[in-house]
């Protein structure tokens, strides 16, 4: 029972950290909103040659066999940043979602190439314009498209560096990959949204105190006023006891059990709960300035919005945690309990 | 990160589960703030565990304990809650006296006070609030003078838990004249030593659960000094650390709790409000949201760590989640919530009624809040 990180785990999270630091700044953010951009091309390029996507395929595949707690620790950094890049869906799910049907497929090859999602639970796929290939869900199988094989529309989303676009596809064109486990995809995406969600919630929290340490008020700096201190200590507490969980979630979620799926729609939960928290509690502590688009608060807001809705709704989540709470023993004993059988 | 157990602490699991069933009480114990009778009960059954080497795990086996590590005490923990096993009279001793004890006191002290403490030989109360010194504590009255080889203590200490029956205090006092931080020194007293007074108190649920003590011209040796002198603003601070951070709630006791509120939603469920579900899982994720962050901070304890001010933010979680659980169960029960139930029977009310104590002891959660903002964010004071 261990639950440190390990070395390599801090280097590459720190690694991360400075990448997507420099990468994406509040600068990049206004940039590619005002031209309407979801997608930077050179900074994709950065991630891909500093070896994120391949980090979950597995060796065989090209990858580096490395486990979904070590891409998380990065997706953390990029929910700080409010990364608008698919590295969450492409290089942590789609990509580990084809090379378990087709670990030979043309399109690992290349690991710039952006696999998109579509599966069944979500109403959009994110990113399907760039994508070198979309896995879609159908009947319980993978089918693949590119995306000039499919009708995409853009539907506008709230976040203004998410792209998304209803699909309408034709299995007589699209290549059909056979029967697949979508609840692991969704285990993996609902884990990798969690760990997002901790980095946005620290985000806001940190431009909250930023904020309040300037503006000064009645003479003093607000931060100094207990009932500006109190929301974000709130905020912070619901990041502390989050974050342990999306970390044993992700230790836990190859199980692919009714214990693992519990734990991950529990961290999924809570850290898009804390995030949308920290959110709230930011833009209240920035007063009108926080209402408005000038300050990137709601940046952080809208993402924690859209991921807390995306690849199951809280209810859907919370009914995962009830199957495991009404069939399985609980007590003080079973925090680490295994399935029987 | 390795989130299973090792064969060697599974073996342990199975040795505390094993004496625990043998050794538990049958049936509950008078609660120990409810008599004397019901404190020496708890006494006796502090004695028990000691017969099995159980009284501390974590300890020295020089000072009475296994020298077990972090993680075998969390598993001591669940076992014991799991057992039903009754509530640790000593908690102040033990849990939150005994650690800074091992952390600031010679090995003369450790020698002389530890061993009796994993005993229950002798219990402790914690005397440092006083009536104008609470939530700002550094306002504490009580003097020490120094004369020779022993201290005189004066002064007026209250919302001392456990002190109506227990043997010592370990108090907060200043030398006279000086003034917020400086000046100040733990040290302890006996409460049957002449000059003490202790008035119970009581609680909200009837029951005498702390004391006011009146100190007037109390002799105590000065080897009954915790740290150097004017060091003792800096050890109660460690000691708040362990009380919030780490050991005096563990989490073993909210999941068993957020156990027994399953149970009863399954029971009850087909009369209740079905929305009430939703608060019956959110008291069992938040238990195992408390258990997953204590493993990490016992994980990093035992990497080397100490721990910081993030110790707030588990006071106010679980203060927090024990009221929802509580206010839960109390939703299920619906009409009867207001009825004292039979003797044997789980007390959720009584329960309830004590979760509205947890976001005011140990540091109201207003001051952790104070501390996390200025200590972890680095917000002005």
């Amino acid at each position: 029972m261990d639950f440190t990180l390990n070395d390599e785990q801090l280097m590459f999270a720190e690694t991360a950290r400075t990448l997507l630091g420099d990468t994406c700044t509040p600068d990049h953010w206004h940039r590619m909103m005002q031209q309407g951009a979801g997608f930077d091309a050179s900074r994709w390029a950065q991630i891909v040659e500093n070896g994120f996507t391949l980090l979950l395929l597995p060796e065989a595949a090209g990858g580096m066999g490395l486990s979904e707690l070590d891409l998380a620790l990065i997706l953390i950094e990029a929910g700080y940043v409010a990364l608008p890049e698919p590295l969450a869906e492409s290089a942590g799910v789609g990509a580990p979602l084809l090379a378990s049907l087709a670990p030979g497929h043309p399109v690992l090859a290349d690991p710039a190439a952006i696999i998109a999602v579509a599966p069944a639970i979500n109403p959009v796929v994110a990113n399907a314009d760039v994508a070198a290939a979309i896995l879609i869900e159908k009947d319980g199988r993978v089918w693949l498209a590119k995306p000039d094989q499919v009708r995409l529309t853009p539907a506008a989303c709230i976040d203004p560096l998410r792209r998304l676009f209803h699909i309408e596809w034709d299995a007589g064109k699209a290549e059909d990959l056979g029967p697949a486990d979508w609840s692991q995809a969704l285990d993996r995406a609902a884990l990798f949204a969690a760990a997002q969600g901790l980095g946005l919630a620290q985000r806001a929290v940190d431009l909250a105190v930023a904020y309040a340490r300037e503006r000064t008020q009645f003479g003093k700096p607000i931060g100094s006023y207990q009932a500006v201190k109190h929301h974000l200590a709130s905020a912070q507490t619901a990041i502390e006891f989050a974050r342990p969980v999306v970390l044993a979630a992700a230790a836990d979620v190859g199980h692919s059990d009714l214990h693992s799926r519990a734990r991950v729609s529990h961290a999924k939960i809570v850290a898009l709960e804390a995030a949308e928290q920290a959110a709230r509690a930011s833009i209240q502590v920035h007063g009108a300035m926080g209402y408005s688009w000038e300050v990137d608060v709601h940046l952080f807001l809208k993402r924690a919005l859209a991921l807390k809705a995306a690849w199951g709704t809280p209810a859907f989540h919370r009914s995962r945690i009830a199957a495991r709470m009404f069939a399985q023993p609980l007590g003080a004993d079973q925090t680490f309990a295994r399935q029987a059988g | 990160m390795d989130l299973t157990y090792t064969p060697e602490q599974q073996a342990f699991r199975a040795e505390v589960r094993a004496w625990l069933e043998v050794h538990v009480p049958k049936h509950p114990l008078e609660h120990y703030d409810a008599t004397r009778e019901g404190f020496e009960a708890h006494r006796k059954w502090e004695a028990t565990l000691k017969s099995g080497d159980w009284g501390m795990v974590t300890w020295p086996k020089e000072y009475g304990g296994r020298g077990l590590d972090l993680i075998q005490w969390l598993i001591f923990e669940e076992e014991y809650y799991r057992a039903g096993a009754p509530g640790r009279v000593n908690q102040n001793g033990i849990f939150l006296l005994g650690p800074t004890l091992m952390e600031f006191g010679t090995h003369e002290q450790k020698q002389r006070f530890l061993p009796p403490m994993a005993s229950g030989e002798e219990i402790w109360a914690q005397a440092w609030s006083e009536p104008q010194a609470g939530s700002d504590l550094a306002g504490v009255r009580a003097t020490a003078v120094r004369e020779g080889e022993e201290y005189v203590l004066n002064g007026h200490k209250i919302w001392s838990s456990r002190a109506a029956f227990a043997d010592w205090a370990f108090g907060l006092f200043r030398e006279p004249g000086s003034e917020r931080h400086k000046g100040m020194s733990l040290i302890f007293f006996p409460l049957d030593a002449p000059g003490v007074t202790r008035n119970p108190i009581r609680k909200i649920n009837g029951h005498v659960g702390f004391a006011e003590i009146f100190l007037d011209n109390v002799r105590v040796p000065a080897f009954n000094r915790l740290g150097e002198e004017g060091q003792g603003w800096h050890i109660c601070m460690a000691t708040a650390g362990f009380e919030r951070g780490l050991m005096l709630r563990s989490p073993a006791r909210f999941q068993q709790a957020a156990a027994a509120l399953a149970a009863l939603w399954k029971d009850r469920k087909d009369t209740c409000d079905p929305v009430l579900e939703a608060d019956v899982i959110r008291a069992h994720m938040n238990a195992e949201s408390y258990a997953l962050n204590i493993y990490q901070t016992a994980s990093r304890l035992m990497a080397g760590a100490k721990i910081g001010p993030e110790a707030s933010t588990n006071k106010i979680f679980w203060s927090e989640m024990d009221i929802h659980l509580h206010e839960t169960a109390l939703a299920i029960l619906g009409a009867e919530a207001e009825l004292l139930p039979p003797t044997g029977e789980h007390d959720w009310l009584d329960d309830y009624i004590f979760s509205l104590a947890g976001p005011i002891y140990a540091g109201s959660n207003e001051i952790q809040r104070n501390i996390i903002a200025e200590r972890m964010l680095g917000l002005p004071r």
